[in-house]
């Protein structure tokens, strides 16, 4: 502790200077202070680090960049998607050094991270969720992203074999195309198992809001859901809430079972902590990082929670055959025919999206048998 | 009436004396809050320091830090300015109608409102015209919005005896909702995948950055409107009026002034400058209404104007110093392992120590007017 | 449908469970402003009061096993808050809106920042009390399942009306807030008579956050309070200043909230942002039609500075 305090203090003396240097002249802004050795990475997080949830998650994965040698990693937390993040972005390039930034909440991508990128273009920005494309965004900025619905049609599963009600229930915080995907998968998991399943659904149009979270669950209990999972920042009170009411969870984002051990049936969890040590390894090595990056559960972005006590046998079995299958080849969790809760056919028979379909990272539908609408 | 407004009396203080004496009488006036202000928040530093350094942390190392991330360089100051832009124009939407002896705490959702207007405004008027009237036209069009939204406030206040705190903030609700039920409805650009906007404004229509700076034209903007509000309120027929409406609504109205009309005008004025700080954030940073407009400017822009003593001048400094140590947070957090709450816990303390030594003002005989006028 | 499901029937039983679940933050927090208003004094802090004593009833919780603790501390705790405002605001030219606008940054920040290790932990759970055991449903018996401190509230409204009107201390208070010379010229000390209820209302705050956190949705992070606090305040002035009348705004409050939620729930899925507003808007639209120009509101107490 008190090391990094002096090392801090050594750098903080080291860019006050520089700025006292340079500051005072506007066109300079750009020659800026930067740590003498090794690398620094900059977290940007919109939420708190600890929310159990999405923001949790990402700071797991910094606390493993941490653990490298000759990298320091600064953190920022709670910070708006607004001229906010631009100046926090630009403070850690300029205060601290940062050349490798991961602003990690999807709102920040267009335009504060294209903006500052623009302005810094020896600065590497890698961003969570956003879709980079060649020619159109700069090549100092990359987004990377999990195929985290192969975890929902897995949470789907171990839901189809739990629910005796055939109705399983789903919080959602907005009608977008990631969390469409989550549903979409969690229902059609279910299905694998028993066709007749439904998937009833709650936008709270938030992605924290925690009274309205637990009122989600309550009015999905109330009307015979038994299986709940959710897609919003801070999944804690979906679990608790959810098991309150006596129902079965999977949870999204980091593993929740000590809220609900006797209920919680598995959870579909990020692994940031191999996505970013390795965007930090290339860095250090002066490769070159990847701009567009995806990867699934067998690329270790994604993984499972442990299946829990209320998984029978029986499921446990289909649950591991699955992910072995997904775990070898390129698994479609979206094959044709498959119709949306409207009617239309949105997938015709014989084709199939596998996991890293471009088209996945635009649906706009519920498919047939989830209960809500895109809209 | 508590409100923190200036006395009346200020107004009526007779022409008398040399102009030394004048002088002199001034710089007291003025000096009083300076001093004060100063003095309050160097005890709330002190607070500070104590719960800092019960953590077992330096406070020193942390006033060096805000001082670095706030203010040392040109960068840091641009990034203060750059946050305090947005709440000159939400603390105005408070000040102004205390100057009537409302309390308004509905800024927010006026601003969201008038991103909304803004941006549904850009997509026809960026077909017809260049940049300059469009954003003229735009900017119209969301102080509309806002002013239509809390001018309501104002209405329903003198027309219907509602507490304008309560429907403000109801309203401010209800404006967000709307706002919301807009970008992700009829208003949604369909290329907006993950973060449902608008349609994006087109890039040369963007609001730049001032000329040599990194700060955007909204800071000016903001400026320039509160400095305009101060002209309105002091040297204006209707700004007096309303200080006199402030005062006592029901002496105005025996007296004949059309406490009505200055409510309305007063609320709708406000609710104008709480919309054209949406339209900035959407002109000058989102580039489209979306989600992200919500970031609690309207709140902050509450407490900034307290500590102004809705007092429009006043809101500048106090704006930038609220700036500064948002733009400081991150420092802090990154070099000292602190959460973000810090600032907060900063921002808390010093604004109620700043607040209680209000109790401060007339205490000191240096600053009294009325000493030097006899002096000299 | 399936036997399990109870359809449209789900509505009415939401907006029945919902008032009963949500409403009870909004019952404290606002009957504890009454006392406070009804000195005279507004303390339009109470958001951060709210949340310090959810933070602050959940670390006790964790640490102690005893969400009971967890409400006494937090009771404490919201007092101490009460006490500081109350202080500050006999100062003379110290105005109480303002300062409870600056104490609720402060509270906030403290707790988001003492509150960081607390997020992790589950603390226990307040007991609630099976009211719907006769029902085979397991809907209504879930909706039935009422907590204490519900009902404590519910006590509490009618035991503050009935002090309100009919006691010694109620009277003091009542006079105290129509008129501080008033009250000095019966020999009371307004001073004293507002610090207490600024502290109790505090308390009374603190207690609505531990239900956040302890009860429903009984969690603590830092977005465990959804602005009931704030919304709370302004609920004391739409219920004019009366306990019964802030009990019944809660409830409609926490009904119309549930409203949402129960629609999607039933197959009404769109529009439902504006489903949400619908609490505020409700609460509007009874402003309105119940408020006049031309007489002053009736019950509001005379020396309070937020209204004339």
């Amino acid at each position: 502790m008190f090391d990094r305090l002096s090392l801090n203090r050594r750098r903080f003396l080291k860019t006050t200077t520089a700025g006292l240097l340079f500051g005072a002249v506007p066109g300079l802004v750009s020659g800026r202070a930067r740590a003498a050795d090794g690398l620094t990475v900059g977290f940007v997080y919109v939420g708190p680090k600890d929310d159990y949830g999405y923001n949790q998650a990402h700071a797991e994965g910094a606390a493993a960049v941490k653990a490298l040698d000759g990298v320091t990693v600064v953190e920022e937390e709670n910070v708006p998607e607004t001229v906010d993040v631009q100046k926090t972005m630009e403070s850690m390039i300029n205060l601290d050094g940062a050349t490798l930034l991961f602003p990690t909440s999807f709102g920040y991508f267009d335009p504060h991270v294209l903006a500052v990128a623009a302005k810094y273009p020896d600065t590497q920005f890698r961003h969570c969720g956003g879709l980079w494309q060649a020619g159109k965004h700069p090549e100092n900025v990359g987004s990377y992203f999990g195929y985290i619905h192969q975890g929902q049609y897995l949470n789907g599963i171990a839901a189809g074999y739990a629910t005796k009600s055939k109705k399983i229930g789903f919080v959602a915080a907005k009608p977008i195309p990631q969390v469409l995907q989550n549903i979409n998968a969690f229902l059609l998991g279910a299905r694998s198992v028993d066709p007749a399943i439904t998937c009833q659904v709650i936008f709270t149009g938030e992605w924290s809001l925690a009274v309205k979270e637990a009122e989600a669950v309550n009015a999905l209990v109330d009307q015979g859901a038994d299986v709940i999972t959710c897609h919003v920042d801070s999944p804690k009170v979906v679990v608790q809430t959810a098991a309150g009411r006596g129902a079965f969870v999977c949870g999204y984002h980091a593993n929740q079972s000590p809220l609900a051990p006797d209920k919680y049936l598995t959870g579909a969890e990020w692994a940031w902590g191999n996505v970013y040590t390795d965007f930090a390894k290339k860095a250090l090595a002066g490769e070159k990082l990847g701009n567009f990056v995806r990867g699934g559960l067998k690329d270790g972005f994604v993984k499972m929670s442990p299946l829990g006590p209320a998984v029978s046998t029986e499921a446990r079995n289909t649950f591991e055959a699955t992910l072995a299958e997904i775990m070898k080849t390129k698994y479609s969790v979206f094959k044709g025919p498959l119709k949306d809760n409207k009617g239309n056919e949105v997938i015709a028979a014989g084709a199939a999206y596998s996991e890293d379909a471009i088209e996945l990272e635009s649906m706009a539908y519920l498919v047939d048998g989830v209960v809500g609408s895109a809209s | 009436m508590t409100i923190g407004i200036d006395n009346l009396s200020e107004a009526a203080v007779p022409a008398a004396g040399s102009w030394a004496g004048h002088l002199a009488e001034w710089t007291a006036r003025r000096l009083e809050p300076v001093v004060i202000g100063l003095g309050a928040i160097l005890i709330g530093l002190v607070l500070f320091s104590l719960f800092i350094l019960a953590l077992g942390k330096s406070p020193l190392l942390l006033f060096q830090l805000m001082y670095t991330g706030g203010f040392a360089s040109w960068f840091s100051i641009q990034n203060s300015l750059s946050r305090a832009a947005p709440l000159l124009l939400t603390a105005l939407c408070v000040a102004l109608p205390a100057r009537l002896g409302l309390v308004v705490i509905g800024g927010e959702g006026a601003l969201a409102l008038g991103g909304v207007a803004a941006a549904a405004a850009a997509l026809p008027l960026a077909h017809l015209l260049p940049p300059v009237p469009t954003l003229a036209g735009i900017a119209l069009a969301a102080m509309l919005a806002g002013g239509i939204w809390i001018g309501c406030v104002g209405a329903l206040r003198h027309y219907r005896g509602v507490n304008e705190t309560i429907s403000s903030l109801l309203m401010s609700y209800i404006a967000i909702a709307v706002m919301n039920q807009l970008i992700e409805g009829p208003l949604r650009d369909p290329a907006s995948l993950n973060k449902p906007s608008t349609l994006p404004l087109p890039a040369d229509y963007l609001i730049g950055p001032l000329p040599g700076m990194d700060v955007h034209w909204g800071f000016a903007i903001g400026i320039a409107t509160c400095v305009l509000s101060y002209l309105l309120i002091e040297t204006t027929t209707w700004g007096f009026a309303a200080r006199v409406a402030g005062g006592n609504t029901r002496a105005a109205e025996v007296q004949g002034l059309p406490v009505g009309r200055l409510i309305v005008g007063f609320t709708a004025l406000a609710g104008a400058c709480a919309g054209l700080a949406g339209m900035i954030e959407v002109a000058a940073v989102q580039g489209s209404a979306n989600g992200s407009l919500i970031a609690g400017y309207g709140y902050t822009g509450i407490l900034v104007a307290f500590l102004a003593r809705h007092n429009p001048l006043a809101i500048i400094p106090v704006a930038i110093l609220i700036g500064g140590i948002d733009a400081s947070g991150g420092l802090i957090q990154r070099r000292m392992g602190l959460p973000d709450a810090t600032v907060l816990v900063l921002q808390g303390t010093l604004f109620v120590v700043i607040l209680a030594c209000e109790t401060l003002y007339g205490r000191f005989k240096p600053f009294n007017p009325d000493l030097w006028k006899r002096d000299l | 449908m399936e036997s399990t499901a109870i359809g449209l029937w789900g509505i009415p039983l939401a907006i029945l469970a919902g008032a009963i679940r949500v409403s009870t933050p909004f019952i404290f927090v606002s009957l504890g402003e009454t006392i406070t208003e009804r000195s005279g004094r507004i303390n339009l802090g109470l958001e951060g009061t709210l949340v310090f004593g959810a933070m602050t009833a959940y670390a006790i919780a964790v640490v102690t096993g005893s969400p009971w603790l967890g409400v006494a501390g937090a009771m404490a705790a919201g007092a101490s808050f009460g006490l500081i405002h109350g202080f500050i605001c006999r100062w003379p030219k110290v105005n109480d809106i303002a300062i409870g606008i600056a104490m609720m940054q402060f509270g906030l920040g403290l707790a988001f920042f003492l509150g960081k290790p607390y997020i992790q932990p589950a603390a226990p759970h307040l007991p609630s009390i099976p009211f719907g055991f006769w029902s085979g449903l397991p809907q209504i018996q879930a909706a039935l399942d009422i907590n204490v401190l519900f009902l404590i509230g519910a006590a509490l409204t009618f035991a503050l009306r009935w002090v309100l009107a009919n006691t010694r201390i109620g009277l003091t208070l009542r006079v105290v807030g129509d008129s501080t010379d008033a009250a000095r010229a019966m020999g009371i000390d307004p001073h004293r008579v507002r610090l207490v209820a600024t502290a109790v209302g505090g308390a009374f705050a603190a207690v609505g956050g531990a239900y956040l956190s302890l009860y429903y949705p009984g969690a603590w992070n830092e977005g465990i309070s959804s602005g009931q606090g704030l919304m709370a305040v302004a609920l004391v002035i739409f219920a004019r200043w009366n306990p019964v009348g802030c009990f019944l705004a809660a409830l409609l409050f926490g009904g119309a909230g549930a409203l949402g939620p129960a629609l999607q729930s039933v197959g009404v899925t769109s529009g439902y942002y504006l489903f949400y507003a619908a609490p505020y808007a409700l609460t509007l639209v009874i402003m309105i039609a119940t408020s006049s120009p031309n007489r002053p509101v009736p019950g509001m107490p005379g020396a309070l500075s937020l209204t004339k």
